[in-house]
């Protein structure tokens, strides 16, 4: 019985060298190229073989006996002991209350010294940056290429994502979509009449709600009978409406997006009449106190 | 050899008597007792395989464009970061398969370390002498969370990109300082200054490493002063005494099966199941997203939470106290954590059971206990599953709101049941205990009366 569970490991354990030796092999052969389930299945193998041997080893072949231990137990003398010195060395200062407010205050200080120059690690206190964007009036909008997007080019069935001419497309205040409404059924703000020409919209892209970029037009909350067109942010859901000045119809956003004014130039293109109704992105204490710059 | 080895060792270190009591050291046998061995062995794996992918990761949001081997991203441009990873998974060799090899077994490190966690809690092993073992071994799992998200962040694709806004916004979202703390953390409004992907990598390979590590080293170190625990046994003082194999030569070779075995199954995950296949979600851009982006596992509970927290920000006037994806992504997880860390010590308060325990519950034997665990254990379940509506939606059609209200719903009504029933359960299990203790009690002393006469 022993001897054949010895066999058993051998086997087990020359398998295990030869998966380990395909591994090699596999990883050597240029012409397999990229092999990884070659070499998953040949190094998992190899240890999978090895465990395997380990533990018939530990079943079979290693006999073992059944031991008891005392569960340790506390020992008082001992603690009694560093009691005793601690309170003994502590009885020999006689202003203690002073030493241990002065010893308090450096530390305190010391601390808060050492961890001062974290501060640089970014604006702490300006949070100016936070609502600044790119947009200025009679900057155009332009796709990814950096095209400028024309007025006549929007189609009403889809929406489009566009940036600020010749800035940085990666700065959350930059990425706007831009969408083709029934002029007649828009819901503007009385101050914002001017801001949607031909019935083209525009609205940051950044959710309001935890600033992923909403990119799905309708779907999948309102299916795509449904007239009513919809922007929404595919990571909480959050649903806004183009037609109300991007208010949030369904979902955990706070604000509705940001609308950004347009106008469409001379030749016909689309252009920024201004900044964004607020700041864009999602919101901090001071969000609705201050204005998009 | 082997003695001259020990021999040489010990006149140098003194540490055969150390080495003794190690190899003596008892391991109560049950299967449970493996789990959290589990989750140090994929540590293992992580810590090795996570260094590999150091040599070759480039942490830098500088851009460039692509011209290696991968066709649909050629002439792109995208950051280095994202470069270098998506090199690794095509032009070196073994590279995707250390690199999936290191994904899986950061999913299956925080799997293991849960059902740990809930090992030791349903069987009550937390309680005195060892509730600071177990606050430990919490911390540890709070650490691999940030962990894991800071490891598949940086890689700077679609996925991450998404990632890090969300976590930017919870950021921003705390009261009164929020703004600035975002900012001090990502060095520049969102995206962040250059430097956030530096800050990125060094907390994911050094700064919460060490901590865990060390953790991980106190944990282990108080567990083997402590002793195990270990399940009643008839006939033996369980409480006094610990019962089971020697580490040496009883328990070693299946611990060493276990972590090579462990091994095994995370380099065969690595090479024959996908995981994050980065080239395929593409460099992520602020303008970017996709629909049904799952985080890994480990942070869908915050996904879910942040789903089902109605849409509402906490406003003063026209000042904001508290934006919305604080509730969901800040207060939500600290709570859970709360409750768990704060347990052994309500339960302490609560059941004026001050003792030192070193046997183990079965989880009937401790009926409330078992019973609000297990509603909680639901109520965290179900926002877990509520951030993977959107593929139920997209998989079985089942409206996305409607879904958001039955999770609203379950979560109210779900745990208060679970409880409930949970410890009827457990007291009839209770019962039922007594009746075959019952039984066997007499049917020995009938065996003893039908032997008298004899
Ligand atoms: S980020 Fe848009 S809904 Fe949460």
């Amino acid at each position: 019985m022993r001897r054949r569970s010895e066999t058993v490991v051998a086997l087990l354990l020359f398998c295990s060298a030869a998966c380990a030796v395909a591994f090699v092999v596999f990883y050597a052969i240029e012409k397999l190229g990229r092999n990884t389930q070659y070499m998953g299945l040949a190094l998992g193998g190899s240890l999978a073989f090895l465990a395997a041997a380990l533990i018939v080893t530990g079943d079979r072949l290693v006999e073992t006996e059944q031991i008891e231990e005392e569960y340790p137990l506390p020992d008082e003398a001992a603690q009694e002991q560093v009691d005793e010195l601690v309170a003994d060395t502590g009885r020999r200062f006689t202003r203690k209350r002073l030493l241990g407010t002065a010893a308090g205050l450096a530390g305190a200080s010391l601390g808060a010294a050492l961890i001062t120059p974290a501060a640089s690690l970014g604006p702490v206190l300006d949070t100016d940056p936070l609502t600044r964007t790119p947009w200025r009036r009679g900057r155009r909008l332009v796709d990814t290429h950096g095209t400028p997007l024309r007025a006549d080019e929007v189609d009403p069935k889809t929406f489009y994502t566009a940036y600020p001419e010749g800035a940085d497309h990666d700065l959350i205040g930059s990425p706007v979509i831009v969408a083709r409404l029934d002029p007649g059924r828009l819901r503007l703000p009385r101050d914002r009449a001017a801001w949607a020409p031909e019935g083209i919209v525009a609205y940051s892209k950044i959710c309001t709600h935890a600033a992923c970029a909403v990119s799905l037009f309708r779907t999948p909350r309102f299916p795509p009978t449904q007239p009513r067109p919809a922007i929404v942010c595919p990571c909480h859901y959050s649903t806004f409406d183009p037609a109300e000045a991007g208010k949030v119809i369904f979902g955990p956003a706070g604000r509705p997006l940001p609308q950004l004014p347009l106008m469409v130039t001379a030749a016909g293109e689309l252009a920024a009449g201004g900044n964004f109704s607020g700041p864009v992105g999602p919101s901090w204490s001071e969000v609705r106190n201050r204005r998009a710059t | 050899m082997l003695r001259r080895a020990v021999r040489t060792l010990d006149e140098r270190t003194g540490s055969a008597p150390f080495l003794h009591k190690a190899l003596r050291y008892v391991f109560p046998d049950h299967w449970s007792f493996l789990l959290g061995e589990v989750a140090l062995y994929a540590f293992i794996v992580l810590v090795a395989t996570g260094v590999y992918l150091t040599l070759y990761f480039e942490p830098s949001l500088g851009k460039t464009v692509y011209h290696g081997t991968y066709g649909p991203l050629r002439g792109m441009q995208m950051s280095e970061a994202y470069k270098s990873v998506v090199d690794i998974s095509y032009d070196v060799k073994a590279g995707l398969l250390i690199r999936q090899t290191h994904h899986w077994a950061a999913d299956v490190f925080v799997a293991a370390i849960v059902l740990h966690l809930l090992r030791i809690f349903f069987t009550g092993a937390f309680r005195k002498p060892r509730d600071l073992t177990y606050l430990i071994g919490l911390m540890m799992l709070g650490l691999s969370l940030p962990e894991g998200y800071a490891g598949y962040s940086m890689v700077d694709d679609l996925l991450s990109g998404m990632g890090l806004a969300i976590g930017y916004s919870v950021a921003l979202s705390i009261p009164v300082v929020g703004a600035n703390v975002g900012q001090l953390i990502w060095g520049a409004p969102y995206p962040g200054a250059h430097s956030f992907e530096s800050r990125l990598y060094i907390a994911h390979v050094f700064i919460f490493p060490i901590l865990i590590g060390t953790l991980l080293a106190v944990h282990l170190a108080l567990v083997a002063s402590r002793h195990h625990t270990q399940f009643r046994r008839r006939k033996a003082d369980g409480q006094r005494r610990v019962i089971g194999v020697p580490a040496f030569p009883g328990q070693a070779p299946k611990s060493l099966g276990l972590m090579v075995g462990t091994a095994a199954l995370l380099f065969l995950l690595g090479g024959l199941v996908q995981i994050n296949p980065i080239w395929l979600w593409g460099p992520y851009e602020t303008g970017l997203s996709t629909n049904g982006a799952q985080p890994d596992w480990y942070l869908g509970w915050l996904i879910g939470a942040m789903r089902l927290v109605p849409g509402f920000d906490v406003t003063i006037g026209r000042y904001t106290l508290v934006p919305n994806p604080l509730w969901g992504g800040l207060l939500f997880p600290t709570l859970v954590f709360a409750v768990i860390g704060l347990w052994p010590f309500a339960e302490r308060r609560l059941t004026r059971d001050r003792r030192v325990h070193n046997v183990l519950d079965r989880p009937r034997d401790a009926p409330w206990r078992t019973a609000l665990g297990a509603g909680f254990l639901t109520f965290v379940l179900l926002v877990f599953f509520a951030g993977s509506a959107d593929r139920a939606y997209v998989s079985y059609n089942v409206d996305y709101s409607t879904q958001i209200w039955i999770y609203r719903a379950l979560l109210i009504t779900a745990p208060v049941a679970v409880t409930w029933l949970t410890r009827r359960i457990c007291l009839g299990l209770q019962r039922s205990d007594e009746i075959d203790e019952e039984r066997e009690a007499a049917e020995r002393e009938a065996r003893q009366a039908a032997q008298a006469p004899a």
